[in-house]
């Protein structure tokens, strides 16, 4: 009654066996699939990065260069004219790019650094720590964060390394919550059991077993972080105490050329000038957005 | 009440001819079934049986005109009691559902409502296709309760589904898809999910009202044993294609396809057992419990001798895992202690040496949960053999090579990913990872249940011979007689998180029994037709 022995062998048991592609085709086929919109903010973020890294060789005059002419009008030689100091407003605008955008995205980092990791440490443990370090993000959540900020950047001083320090601690607060709650999900299986039970140490769990199964929700949020990141640092430049003089950024370029805007019914094109910077803010933020929306709903699984 | 052998005497209920379904992954359109016919008399029973994606389910649903999201009919005819389901409306196709043919599906606890009292539910699709009031779905539901043995059946419908046990619950779901009493009931594997013992009762109460109402059935199953008492014809798939199609008891005597036979191959491997004196873990007087004083051990010791395999039985719930996690370290007893190699274990993990970890390895029971699926077969068993050994670069790929021979598989495994081979194939490479550790012991959890009759097959002679070449002892943890008579050398039963007894495998599979070892052998289904209908006589008289 039993089968032929020889009919039989493990490895030529059929299995689901996908067609492995290269991260490349698996990039490509990915871009085909995408959303308008998702093209959309690609494009936009491509063009961003590429001003912030070439600035220096884009921008037509010097970041810092001062020329005689204040509140120059937009024309051939100051394309969009110059601020109250006499510096080109556009040269201005793409040193912006590099500044803000490059603070930011140090900031997300660090704030992922610092929440992820004792995020999923948090999960694994289960135990004191984790009330510890859960009562402490919910006692830093309960204080505005903006107001927060703007608190301890007038004690500690507004250096744009003090800036991303605390910045970046008070969003790893939001980060840790989301990590957190992952990778409950993933602490319970076998995998991880297994693990533990082998000896391995808490720094291999986190990296090799949690970490790449908690991968799709934290891309996604990084880019939303990053938004908030981005606003906040434009909120607090526009306040002066972000980003300080004579670093072109966005906020700030908002705050030095907002009186312009009662111009608007002499000249337009002055009164344009504020909006300039802040339009950049607005597009970078919907552009990552329309790209971090896509990114979920593949990831997700929402498909229909 | 023998309804055995009396197809053909009702009319032809609902005849399917020549269907084709079409799955749809990987970005293409597959066959899942290829072209089946199927023919259903009234008051008949079909057992469909198969292996995990053979299409049994699939065609369950097509038989309602149904095609799972992802799938779709693409070729065929269904026609049932005269109507064409093919060119029926979604409108006549949705009266038809729940009113004239109803699906029990195999997650009870999953299909109910958490919010709505069972009662609610149960008269739900009666009343909503109009067939009675609700004051007369009220009365007839506690009928069919009190039918279905459901304890205290006037007022068990007023509980929510968290209430009810997962046996009670999968009769609640039997007694709501009879209530607008349907032609034709499809079951999905409905028993899978249970005990032994609690599967014995549900098959006994389901089978009666069926019976009783004279319902043509449609039961989905991969257990043999357990459609050989509820179905008058079975019908074996494979790949989508019809095996082989008899009535049950001529499917059990004679069948005709090497497959079919294979189905039951499990039950052909016999293990002669060994005595031994040579004692590698034992454990005395052991207490534990999760948080909040539950003690869930009770006195618990155990003896295992080298080289021989110890099978923990029990039902779930019986402490049979905890035991395991005590042993392992995971979970720190309260109370004896666990000796190895003569020497007492710290009961805590992180005070166990490496050396201690290596020597004791696990084997899971879901070999999806048990790799991280992001990792290759060469990170899963390479790690223990960078870990305990300190191997590195070619010295681990030629012993990486080496374990995947062992466990019967080649080198085009070394780069996949666990998502990327089958079930068997998968809880292979756990087995790697244990062997790679060089361990003395290994805890196998469950390992065979979740995996089809022949493939536990390959598993568990695989394991038999790892034993005999390497000298590895193993508690083997399981709730399946069959595996056990296969596999072990002694045997310990397990009730309510104390040993009932431990012995030589032909001392405790021999009469006397204690009671509770009776009741847990007595339940496990048997290959023949009359057993359900036997075992019910005999413990009615008893």
């Amino acid at each position: 009654m039993s089968v032929g022995e020889e009919g039989y062998s493990a490895a030529g048991e059929v299995s689901l066996i996908k067609a492995r592609r290269t991260f490349r085709a698996n990039v490509w086929r990915g871009l085909k699939s995408a959303p308008p919109t998702a093209l959309f903010g690609l494009t936009v973020i491509s063009i961003y990065l590429i001003f912030a890294i070439f600035a220096p060789w884009l921008a037509p005059y010097g970041e810092a260069e001062i020329f005689p002419m204040s509140y120059a009008p937009w024309g051939d030689e100051f394309l969009f004219g110059t601020d109250q100091l006499g510096r080109d407003v556009l040269s201005r605008l793409i040193y912006g790019a590099r500044n803000t955008i490059g603070i930011a995205v140090a900031t997300t980092f660090l704030a992922f650094l610092i929440g992820g990791c004792l995020g999923i440490a948090a999960a694994i443990s289960q135990n004191w720590l984790d009330h510890l370090l859960s009562r402490s993000v919910d006692v830093l959540m309960a204080i505005p964060s903006l107001i927060f900020a703007l608190m301890l950047l007038s004690i500690f001083g507004s250096t744009a390394t003090n800036l991303i320090i605390i910045i970046a601690i008070l969003d790893s607060t939001r980060v840790f919550r989301i990590t957190r709650a992952v990778s409950l999900n993933v602490v319970v299986m076998d995998y991880v059991e297994s693990a533990k039970l082998r000896g391995e140490g808490l720094g291999w769990i986190m990296r090799k077993e949690i970490l790449p199964n908690i991968m799709p929700p934290l891309v996604a949020e990084f880019g939303l972080r990053f938004c908030f990141v981005f606003l906040t640092i434009a909120a607090l430049s526009f306040l002066g105490v972000g980003i300080q003089p004579p670093t072109a950024d966005w906020g700030s370029m908002v705050r030095e050329t907002a009186g312009l805007i009662q111009f608007a019914e002499y000249d337009i094109t002055a009164a344009m000038t504020p909006m300039l910077p802040a339009a950049a803010i607005a597009l970078l933020t919907v552009a990552v957005n329309f790209v971090v929306d896509w990114f979920l709903h593949k990831t997700s699984g929402l498909k229909d | 009440m023998n309804t055995k052998n009396k197809g053909g005497k009702g009319d032809i209920l609902l005849e399917m001819r020549d269907i084709v379904i079409d799955g749809f992954s990987d970005d293409r359109w597959h066959p899942i079934i290829k072209g089946i016919d199927l023919t259903l008399r009234r008051g008949e029973i079909m057992g469909l049986i198969g292996e995990s994606g053979a299409g049994k389910s699939t065609l369950g649903l097509a038989s309602m005109g149904f095609a799972r999201p992802g799938c779709k009919i693409t070729r065929g005819s269904i026609v049932f009691d005269g109507k064409d389901l093919m060119k029926a409306s979604e409108a006549e196709k949705r009266e038809l559902r729940g009113s004239r043919i109803a699906y029990v599906a195999q997650s009870a606890a999953a299909s109910f409502n958490p919010a709505h009292k069972l009662l609610e539910q149960t008269i739900e699709a009666a009343v909503r296709h109009g067939i009675s009031t609700e004051q007369e779905a009220r009365a007839d539901a506690r009928k069919l309760f009190a039918e279905l043995q459901l304890p205290d059946p006037n007022n068990i419908g007023d509980r929510y589904p968290h209430q009810v046990s997962g046996g009670q619950l999968q009769r609640v779901m039997t007694a709501m898809a009879m209530s607008s009493r349907p032609d034709l009931i499809i079951f999905d594997e409905p028993t899978t999910a249970l005990d032994v013992t609690t599967q014995v009762e549900v098959l006994a109460s389901m089978r009666q009202i069926v019976e009783h109402f004279h319902t043509a059935a449609i039961y989905i199953t991969h257990d043999l044993a357990v459609v050989a008492q509820m179905a008058d014809v079975i019908k074996v798939l494979r790949y989508g294609e019809t095996v082989e199609n008899a009535d049950t008891r001529t499917m059990l005597s004679h069948p005709e396809k090497e497959y079919t036979k294979s189905l039951w191959s499990v039950r052909s491997i016999e293990k002669a057992e060994e005595e031994s004196e040579d004692i590698i873990l034992k454990t005395e007087g052991v207490d534990a419990g999760y948080g909040g004083g539950i003690k869930v051990l009770d006195n618990v010791s155990i003896e295992v001798p080298r080289g021989h395999t110890v099978a923990v039985v029990g039902e779930s719930g019986s402490g049979k895992s905890t035991a395991a996690r005590v042993i392992t370290g995971l979970l720190p007893q309260s109370k004896g202690q666990v000796l190895f190699n003569g020497k007492a274990l710290p009961p805590a993990l992180k005070d166990r040496s490496t050396e201690q970890l290596k020597k004791i390895q696990m084997i899971y029971q879901s070999a999806d949960t048990a790799m991280n699926p992001r990792h290759t077969v060469r990170d899963i068993i390479g790690r223990p053999l960078e870990f305990y050994l300190g191997l590195k670069g070619k010295a681990l790929d030629k012993r990486l090579l080496e374990l995947l021979e062992l466990i019967e598989l080649d080198e085009t495994f070394v780069d996949r990913l666990p998502a990327e081979m089958s079930g068997g194939q998968k809880q292979r490479v756990c087995i790697a990872r244990a062997l790679a550790a060089e361990p003395d012991l290994i805890i196998c959890d469950e390992v065979t249940s979740a995996l089809d009759q022949i493939v536990q097959k390959g598993i568990l002679s695989l394991l038999l011979r790892l034993q005999k070449e390497l000298g590895i002892t193993y508690i083997f943890i399981t709730h399946d007689i069959a595996t056990v008579k296969a596999i072990s050398d002694q045997i310990v039963v397990m009730y309510q998180g104390g040993v009932v007894e431990q012995g030589m495998k032909s001392e405790i599979l021999a009469p006397p029994y204690p009671d509770y070892t009776q009741l847990l052998l007595s339940s496990v289904p048997e290959m023949d037709p009359d057993w359900l209908t036997g075992l019910l006589k005999e413990r009615n008289q008893g």
